[in-house]
C-alpha cells in the first residue's frame, strides 16, 4: 500500500512537471534525430563498457581478502558523486592533451593520445559509473549465501563450475539492472558528452532541450524532447525487467566463506584490482591536487553554504530511504516508476514545478525544500537499485514465516527489515546524501540569491573568474558528499556481518 | 524541526519591511559577493528609501524565459543583463516599456533604442598566455597550430557572440572561416565558466572571452601573463542592457534605479567587477583602462541577429561536425 502511495507521488513529480510544461507549449513538436542517435549510442556504450568492466573487479573484491580491502571498496562511492565539471578537469588533468598520461607517453616518445570524441564521453562515462556497477554487482556476490558455495566444494566445483552455477545466475539477475541505470544515468549526460565529445557531433537530447527551452522558448519542442528522454529510459527499464531472472538460492546462515581459488586467477585478480585502482584514484588525486591549495582562503560564504547543502542533503536522504523502501516492498513492478526519474531532464523538471509552484508563492521562498524534494526523487532511482534485491530475498526467505507469526508494520520494519537489510540500507543512504549534495539540480531556477547551495557557489565563483577558489570549494563539496557517503556506508556495514 | 524551518525559509523572511520593494532581476554571477549586486544594494539603498531586492534565476537566456514564463503578472521591476543577441526576442515578447530621460551613453556604436539601457559593453575576444605565438587575425589563428575552447552557441551567449563575429566579420564567406578554423578548435563547452576553466588548467592554448578579461589577472590577482590580441577583422560588440518591465508597479522607482546604474559611482563598481567597460566615460585603473583596443568594431543589430541566427548556428554546427 505505502509502496503504491510513494509511486504515484514520485511519477507525478517525475511526469506531472513534464506535463504541465507541454501544457504550456503552443504547438510545435519535434525531434532532433541525430541527437538522438548520439545521445543512445553513447549511453549503451557507456552503460555496457560500465558493466562489462566491473565483473572481474567485483569479483576480485568479492574473493580476495588484503589490506586496504574496506578502503578499496568506500573509494569506488566516490568518482559517481564528483560534480560533472570537477570530473571532467579530473579526467583532462590525466588523460587531457596536457595530462599525466600524454606527458608519460611523450617522455616515453610515443604519439600524444586525443581524449576527445566518442572514445572520452565514454572514458568519462566510465569513470563516473563503473564504480557503482562494482558495488551493486559486489552486493549480488555477497548475497550468495555461504552454504552455496560449501556445497559447492564439497561437491569438488571447480571455479569454472562455480562460475556456471553460483556466479552467473546471480549475474543474470543483478546486470541488467545495473545496466539500465547507468544507461538512463548517460541518457540525460550533457556538459560531459559535449566538452570531452569535441564539439557539436556530440549533442544530446538534453543539450538540444536546453537549446529549446532557454535560447528558443520552444516549450512544445521541450516537452516532446523531455518525453521522448523518458519513453526511451522506461523502453530500456522494461526490457531489463524481461532479462533479469531472479536466482532463487534461498537463504543461508550469513557465514561468509571467501572462495579464493589460487594460481593464475590469484595473479589476475590482483593486477585487475590495481588497475581499476588506478584507473579510478589518479584523477581524484588530481581534483585534490588542484583544490588544496585554494583551502586556506575560501571565502566565508562557502562554509553556509557547505551548511545549506548538507542540511538538504539529509533531508533528502531521509525522505529518498523511506521512499525506496516502501517501493522495493512493493515487488517488481514498481521497478519502472522507481527508474524514471533518472530520464527526467532537471531542467524540465524545474520548470514545471515553476509553473505549478508561481501562482502560489514565489519561488524563491521555497528554494531549499523544493531542491530537497527533487534531489529525493533524483536520488531514489540509485537507493531503490540497492535495496531492491535485497528486499525481494528477504521477502522471499523470510516472508512466510514473518507472515505467520502475524509480524506487520513498525515491528516487522524494527525486527525483520532494518536488521536484515543493514548493510544496503547503509549503503543507499550513503549514495543518496552525497548525490543530493552534489546535485545542482533545479536550485539555479529558483536560488535565492542570498542563499546559495555550494554547488551553486562553485559555479558562481568559476563565472566571477576565480577559478582557484572554485576548485578548493569544490574539493570541499567532494570531502563533504564523501565523508557524508562514508559515515553511512559505514555504519551500514559495521554491525552487518552480512 | 523549527530550527530547520527557520533555515530553510531564512531568505524569504528577511525582507518583510514596509519600504517600497523594488525588484530587480539579474543574471547569477551579477548578485555573487564578487559581482556589482551587494555594492549596488548598499549605495542605491542609502539614498531610496526603499528595499532593492535580486531574483537571480541563472544566467541571462534563462533570465529572459523565466520573465516570459511569469508573464504579465510578474513581480519584477527592471531586468538587468539581457544583452544584444537577446534583445530582439526580448523585444517580441512585449513584457518590456520604453524609457524616458535617460542620461546619454558612450558605446563604440550609436545607440537609439529607447526601451533597453546599456550599462556596459566589451569585444568578444579569445584570451590567451603571452609566451605563445600571438595571431593578429582570425585568418592566422586559423592557420596556427593554437588549440581553442568555445561555448555552445545554443547554450550560451558568448557561444553566440562568436557565430555573429563569424558572420559579421565574414559574411556569405562564414561557413568557410569556420571550416579553416575547425582544426583549431580543441573542444566546445557548454558556458564560459568550463571553458575558462579549461584554459586555466591548461588544457587550451586559448579562450574565447572578451578582450578586457585581461584586466581580471592583472587587478585581482597581479598576473600579467594573460592577453586578449586584437584581430584585424574587428571584434564583434557585446552590450549588456537593462529595461523597466511594463507590468511594473513601481514605475518611478525603477526610472531612479536606471539612472543610477549609469552615475559615475555604480558605473565604476561595474567596470571592476563585471570586467566589461562601462557605458559611461568614467575613471578606471590603468590596467583597465590602457588595455589595447581594438581598431574595428563589428556589430549586428538585435533584429538583424534574430533573423541571421538559426541559419549561422546550422552553418557553425556543420562545419564542426565534419
Amino acid at each position: 500500500m505505502a509502496g503504491r502511495v510513494v509511486a504515484l507521488i514520485v511519477t507525478l513529480l517525475t511526469l506531472g512537471p513534464l506535463a504541465l510544461v507541454a501544457w504550456r507549449a503552443e504547438g510545435g513538436w519535434g525531434a532532433d534525430w541525430p541527437a538522438l542517435r548520439f545521445t543512445v549510442t553513447q549511453a549503451a556504450v557507456s552503460a555496457g563498457l560500465s558493466v562489462l568492466l566491473a565483473v572481474p573487479v567485483a569479483r576480485a573484491l568479492a574473493r580476495r581478502r588484503f589490506r586496504g580491502r574496506g578502503a578499496l571498496i568506500a573509494l569506488l562511492g566516490a568518482p559517481f558523486l564528483l560534480p560533472v565539471i570537477v570530473a571532467v578537469l579530473g579526467l583532462l588533468a590525466v588523460f587531457g592533451r596536457s595530462g599525466l598520461l600524454n606527458g608519460a607517453l611523450g617522455v616515453a616518445g610515443l604519439p600524444n593520445v586525443q581524449i576527445y570524441g566518442l572514445h572520452g564521453v565514454v572514458l568519462a562515462h566510465v569513470f563516473l559509473n563503473m564504480p557503482l556497477a562494482v558495488r551493486l554487482i559486489l552486493q549480488g556476490w555477497q548475497a550468495i549465501p555461504s552454504e552455496r558455495f560449501r556445497l559447492a566444494l564439497s561437491l569438488g566445483f571447480g571455479p569454472r563450475d562455480i562460475a556456471r552455477h553460483l556466479e552467473r545466475p546471480m549475474l543474470r539477475e543483478v546486470l541488467p539492472g545495473t545496466a539500465v541505470v547507468i544507461f538512463a544515468i548517460c541518457l540525460t549526460s550533457f556538459a560531459v558528452a559535449l566538452t570531452l565529445g569535441g564539439g557539436p557531433r556530440a549533442t544530446t537530447v538534453e543539450l538540444a532541450i536546453y537549446q529549446a527551452l532557454r535560447f528558443q522558448f520552444d516549450l512544445g519542442r521541450t516537452a516532446s524532447l523531455a518525453a521522448l528522454q523518458c519513453l526511451i529510459c522506461a523502453a530500456a527499464v522494461l526490457l531489463a525487467m524481461r532479462l533479469s531472472v531472479p536466482p532463487g538460492f534461498g537463504k543461508g546462515l550469513d557465514r561468509v566463506v571467501a572462495f579464493a581459488p589460487p594460481g593464475w586467477r590469484r595473479i589476475a585478480d590482483a593486477l585487475v584490482l590495481m588497475l581499476a585502482t588506478l584507473f579510478i584514484a589518479s584523477p581524484l588525486a588530481m581534483i585534490a591536487a588542484r583544490g588544496l591549495p585554494g583551502m586556506m582562503d575560501l571565502p566565508q560564504a562557502v562554509w553556509a553554504a557547505a551548511g545549506r547543502s548538507v542540511l538538504v542533503a539529509l533531508g533528502s536522504t531521509a525522505l529518498t530511504v523511506a521512499a525506496a523502501l516502501a517501493l522495493a516492498g512493493g515487488g517488481r513492478g514498481m521497478g519502472l516508476m522507481a527508474t524514471l526519474p533518472l530520464a527526467a531532464s532537471s531542467l524540465v523538471m524545474g520548470t514545471g514545478l515553476f509553473i505549478a509552484i508561481w501562482p502560489f508563492i514565489a519561488p524563491e521562498r521555497v528554494a531549499l525544500p523544493v531542491t530537497l524534494l527533487v534531489n529525493a526523487v533524483l536520488a531514489l532511482p540509485f537507493a531503490y537499485r540497492i535495496l531492491a534485491p535485497a528486499m525481494g530475498a528477504l521477502r522471499a526467505d523470510y516472508g512466510p514465516l514473518a507472515d505467520t507469526l502475524g509480524l506487520r508494520g513498525m515491528s516487522r520494519l524494527r525486527w525483520l527489515v532494518l536488521p536484515r537489510l543493514r548493510r544496503p540500507l547503509g549503503f543507499a543512504a550513503g549514495v543518496t546524501a552525497a548525490l543530493s549534495m552534489g546535485d545542482l539540480g533545479v536550485i539555479a531556477l529558483f536560488a535565492a540569491p542570498d542563499g546559495p547551495t555550494l554547488p551553486l557557489l562553485v559555479q558562481q565563483l568559476m563565472g566571477a573568474y576565480r577559478m582557484e577558489q572554485a576548485a578548493a570549494a569544490a574539493l570541499l563539496l567532494v570531502l563533504l558528499s564523501f565523508g557524508l557517503f562514508l559515515l553511512f556506508d559505514w555504519g551500514g556495514r559495521r554491525g552487518s556481518d552480512l | 524541526m523549527r530550527l530547520l524551518s527557520a533555515f530553510l525559509f531564512l531568505p524569504a523572511m528577511a525582507a518583510a519591511q514596509d519600504r517600497p520593494v523594488l525588484t530587480a532581476m539579474t543574471y547569477d554571477s551579477f548578485v555573487t559577493e564578487w559581482g556589482p549586486g551587494p555594492e549596488l544594494e548598499r549605495s542605491f539603498e542609502a539614498t531610496c528609501g526603499c528595499d532593492l531586492r535580486f531574483v537571480a534565476p541563472g544566467d541571462a537566456a534563462a533570465m529572459l524565459s523565466r520573465l516570459r514564463l511569469e508573464g504579465p503578472r510578474s513581480e519584477v521591476d527592471v531586468i538587468i543583463g539581457l544583452d544584444t543577441n537577446l534583445m530582439g526576442a526580448a523585444r517580441e515578447s512585449g513584457l518590456f516599456t520604453t524609457l524616458e530621460g535617460m542620461p546619454a551613453t558612450d558605446l563604440p556604436v550609436e545607440w537609439t533604442d529607447s526601451t533597453f539601457l546599456p550599462f556596459d559593453w566589451g569585444w568578444f575576444g579569445f584570451v590567451m598566455n603571452r609566451n605563445m605565438p600571438i595571431p593578429a587575425s582570425m585568418a592566422e589563428l586559423a592557420d596556427s597550430d593554437l588549440r581553442v575552447v568555445i561555448q555552445d552557441p545554443r547554450s550560451s551567449t558568448p557561444g553566440l557572440g562568436l557565430v555573429m563575429w563569424m558572420k559579421a566579420a565574414y559574411g556569405d564567406q562564414a561557413g568557410a572561416m569556420w571550416e579553416r578554423l575547425a582544426d583549431n578548435i580543441l573542444t566546445v563547452t557548454p558556458g564560459w565558466s568550463e571553458a575558462y576553466g579549461l584554459f586555466t588548467e591548461g588544457e587550451a592554448d586559448a579562450v574565447l572571452s572578451y578582450t578586457s578579461s585581461p584586466a581580471y589577472h592583472i587587478l585581482a590577482e597581479g598576473n600579467s601573463s594573460k592577453v586578449a590580441p586584437i584581430f584585424t577583422e574587428g571584434h564583434y560588440l557585446q552590450v549588456e542592457v537593462a529595461a523597466k518591465l511594463a507590468g511594473s508597479d513601481q514605475p518611478d522607482l525603477a526610472d531612479d534605479f536606471l539612472r543610477f546604474l549609469l552615475s559615475d559611482e555604480a558605473q565604476k563598481v561595474i567596470a571592476t567587477t563585471n570586467w566589461m567597460y562601462p557605458a559611461r566615460e568614467v575613471d578606471l585603473p590603468e590596467a583597465f583602462a590602457g588595455l589595447p583596443r581594438p581598431e574595428k568594431t563589428l556589430f549586428l543589430p538585435p533584429d538583424q541577429v534574430e533573423d541571421l541566427r538559426d541559419a549561422a548556428i546550422d552553418e557553425w554546427q556543420a562545419a564542426l561536425s565534419r
